[in-house]
């Protein structure tokens, strides 16, 4: 049984220049992860497959995450020059002064895979790779010549997250029509407007629904018309 | 074990694209003929459609379409609660909705670290095991009805499966849809009567099974045109990620019920099947075979049942809010692994809810084992692999 | 017409006295083939209701066709997902008339515990006519033998002449339906305004 430091230790050793870190899982589960930097991942997950140690021949799951981008309010001290009046005088003085500031902290796409070894009878083993952001930059290496089984399940990734992932074989859509647009599962989709009348609408929903109404005795076009 | 030891000791020293299908060149020079088979398609198996491209009536190249059945269940479990992702999850492999219920509340029991008493954790392996049964027998039915059996196979096996489905409904009120587990044990507590009526309905499980060997396994038809047909070698096996019976059947032993031992099933004496060759006769004998091991772990099950809560008594289904972080759990379902991956973000709806489905993950080696095959027999791997589809799509 | 007991005494004497409608829709309702078209978990309550417990060959529908052209009823059963409505529709305009549609189980009658999926299409009923609905999730299977008979019924009640004549006696009645196209963020049409008229809600 290995834990996650002597994994990282066993990696580092054998691909050297691997950026690997440790994200602990602050749950009850304890499956604490690995995450990659994805130049190197290829080299890390053939040494994690072929070493006669770890033996880490099953990727059981692939999973894609999508981290919107968060806005964050911080309040910052800074030092600023103020003009105040000291004893009579008229001066600029340098005083810390507290002031919130709002800043974009780019999101990104993730995917997440987990690995067992069915020789040694262990795991799981979770890796994760971040893209660099989510509108244009989405590529990630795939890892579908390594395990074959991360062929399906990478497709279903690019289709509804978008990450791209060079050197897969065959990517296309696996579950939408190849003539969508949209990538369903990210956080900032928005669901096409298929009028049905919904009898205790709220929030969103009421929103929507109320556009498709008519208002007060008149009896109007119904929706889409 | 020397064979598990053996197929991942050489994979390192394969050449490049070992794992991806061997293509077989047409004869001649003529057009290759180009069926669409589905998704509106004579076998049972839903709504799957793949595109072959043939070379007379041998397989030249096959590409499974997915998507027809996509309710897109993950992202609907990111609006509700925990809890109002568990009549779902009886909704994805629909044949087996108890095994789904299961695996959806190990991953959460995982995440927030509750208990099981006892009496729950029996009553999860009795359903569990009845459900392994019932989908067996189904799918061996399915399988005997796509190679010409018109119907007779698959009426036994639907006589029995309605033999369970009516003890399920006795006990959770629905036949199918059960919604059965709850994140620390069990919804309905199983009264004495309960446990009688399945006792008996256990005792006269065997004798369905001896008919049901005797009718099927040394049939000739049954021999000639399932013995070499689709075979699954045990390192390609492994490394597509397949699990379940058709691993099974390839001579790997790995049943996630001995492995991680989830559950109690290290109490109980059981026996894992193999299979030798990977075809689809060893696929078919794996399944009936699993249906003597599933009576053997119902009867000991059923012998040594305690009494005591259902429930785990700290649990809190109302205001269910986990702590933040994530959890893997998974479960030896009748198709294979069956697994749950789950973030939490400490609000009462999941941030990210995973379902690892074994019937896709089957799939990815279906060309390898349909290429140079004729057309007829690529109905019979596909049953073999046996799919449902509201798990390949969810 | 002929007096109810006058005709059972006759009918005690070998003599049975008719009409030619009673007739032409007793034929017809006694076997209606279905379609093999399962699509989701309905289609196991289906397949449940054809064996031998629930068994529906003793009410006519004695064999279910693979084929739409040689079928006279299609079972909906199971959620209809935008990627497979236009097969659904095309399959219908490929059945032959007398056609009948039976949406069973939630999802088919208005898109059911899914219907807020962006797959989901909400309801078979949005592009193609259906006659019986049965609600359910998944409905028993004698929940079908009773929407079964509930055709069987309205099949009875068909005239052959007049107004409410089925399509297949109605020379101007519409017979292929439009099938939708798959587009970049939905089908389009996303209804069929012939067939399910848009509900509109005066709010008050």
């Amino acid at each position: 049984m290995k834990t996650v430091e002597e994994i990282k230790a066993a990696i580092e050793a054998a691909v050297p220049g691997a950026g690997v870190e440790i994200v602990m899982n602050p749950s009850v589960s304890g499956q604490h992860s690995l995450r990659l930097a994805p130049s190197c991942a290829i080299d890390v997950a053939k040494f994690l497959r072929d070493d006669a140690e770890l033996a880490l021949d099953f990727l059981s799951n692939v999973t894609g995450i999508d981290w919107p981008d968060k806005e964050i309010t911080e309040k910052v001290k800074v030092t600023r020059p103020v003009s105040k009046t000291v004893e009579g005088v008229e001066k600029t003085v340098e005083e810390v002064v507290e002031e919130t500031r709002k800043r974009l902290e780019p999101g990104c796409l993730e995917a997440v895979y987990h690995l067992y070894s069915v020789a040694k009878k262990f795991g799981p083993v979770v890796l994760r790779m971040r893209t660099i952001d989510r509108t244009d930059q989405v590529e990630l290496p795939s890892l579908t010549p390594i395990w074959r089984s991360a062929e399906f399940q990478e497709r279903e990734v690019f289709d509804l997250y978008g990450i791209v992932f060079t050197g897969h074989p065959d990517l296309r859509r696996l579950l939408m029509w190849d003539a969508f647009k949209d990538h369903p599962m990210r956080r900032d989709y928005r669901e096409p407007d298929d009028f049905e009348y919904e009898p205790t609408a709220h929030d969103d929903v009421l929103k929507r629904a109320q556009e498709h109404q008519t208002p007060t005795g008149q009896p109007g076009s119904g929706a889409g018309q | 074990m020397s064979e598990s030891q053996s197929h991942s000791a050489t994979v390192a020293e394969r050449p490049e694209g070992w794992n991806r299908p061997v293509l077989i060149q047409p004869s001649g020079d003529g057009e290759l003929l180009e069926v669409a088979m589905g998704p509106h398609h004579p076998s049972t198996h839903g709504v799957f459609r793949m595109d072959v491209a043939l070379d007379g009536e041998r397989v030249i190249r096959l590409k499974p379409v997915f998507g027809y059945l996509h309710r897109n269940h993950e992202k609907i479990a990111e609006g509700i609660s925990y809890l109002g992702s568990m009549p779902y999850t009886d909704r994805l492999d629909y044949i087996c909705p108890i095994t789904n219920n299961w695996a959806y509340a190990l991953a959460v029991e995982k995440l927030t670290g509750q208990e099981v008493p006892e009496r729950a954790e029996y009553l999860r392996v009795i359903l569990g095991e009845l459900t392994r049964f019932q989908n067996h027998a189904s799918s061996i039915g399915f399988l005997i009805q796509e190679m010409g059996a018109s119907g007779t196979p698959l009426m036994y096996a639907f006589r029995e499966r309605e033999k369970i489905l009516d003890l399920f409904e006795k006990l959770t009120g629905a036949r199918m849809m059960v919604n059965y587990m709850r994140f620390g044990g069990c919804r309905v507590d199983a009264s004495p009567a309960w446990l009688d009526a399945t006792r008996k309905v256990v005792a006269g499980l065997p004798q369905f099974v001896d008919e049901f060997d005797r009718l099927l396994s040394s049939n000739e038809i049954l021999m000639a045109r399932t013995q070499g047909v689709g075979v699954l070698k045990a390192d390609l096996a492994v490394n597509a990620g397949v699990t379940g019976p058709m691993l099974r059947a390839s001579g790997v032993n790995y049943d996630i019920r001995k492995v991680d031992g989830y559950g109690i099933y290290n109490r109980f004496n059981f026996r894992v099947p193999l299979g030798d060759h990977g075809d689809v006769y060893d696929r078919f004998m794996i399944r009936l075979l699993e249906m003597r091991e599933s009576i053997t772990i119902l009867t000991q099950a059923l012998k040594d049942i305690p009494s005591g809560p259902i429930m785990d008594p700290k649990a809190r289904l109302r205001g269910f809010r986990p702590k933040p972080g994530e959890a893997y759990g998974r479960i030896e379902a009748p198709k294979g692994e069956l697994g749950f991956y789950l973030i939490s973000d400490g609000g009462p709806n999941p941030y990210r809810y995973r379902i690892r489905p074994p019937s896709l993950i089957n799939l990815t080696v279906l060309e390898d084992m349909c290429l140079g095959h004729d057309v007829a027999d690529v109905v019979l791997i596909f049953g073999s692999v046996d799919i449902v589809l509201g798990e390949v799509d969810r | 017409m002929v007096d109810e007991g006058l005709k059972i005494e006759l009918g005690k004497q070998g003599i049975f006295v008719t009409t030619i409608e009673e007739l032409y829709n007793w034929g017809r309702r006694n076997s209606v083939w279905p379609m093999q078209f399962g699509l989701a978990c309905c289609a196991i309550e289906m397949i449940a209701t054809t064996m031998a417990r629930y068994d529906l060959a003793r009410f006519g529908a004695e064999v279910f066709r693979p084929s739409p052209r040689q079928a006279d009823l299609m079972i909906v059963s199971g959620t209809v997902t935008k990627k497979m409505a236009p097969q659904v529709v095309r399959l219908y305009n490929q059945m032959a008339e007398p056609r009948y549609v039976i949406a069973m189980g939630a999802c088919a009658i208005s898109g059911g515990p899914f219907k807020q999926g962006y797959n989901v299409l909400k309801g078979i009923d949005r592009y193609i006519p259906v006659d019986v609905h049965i609600p359910g999730c998944p409905p028993r299977p004698e929940a079908l033998l009773q929407a079964f008979m509930t055709l069987q019924k309205k099949i009875d009640g068909q005239p052959l002449t007049g107004e409410d004549r089925p399509r297949h006696l109605n020379s101007e009645a519409q017979g292929v339906f439009p099938v939708p196209v798959q587009g970049e963020h939905d089908l389009e049409p996303t209804s069929n305004p012939g067939v399910w008229p848009v509900p509109v809600v005066i709010r008050s």
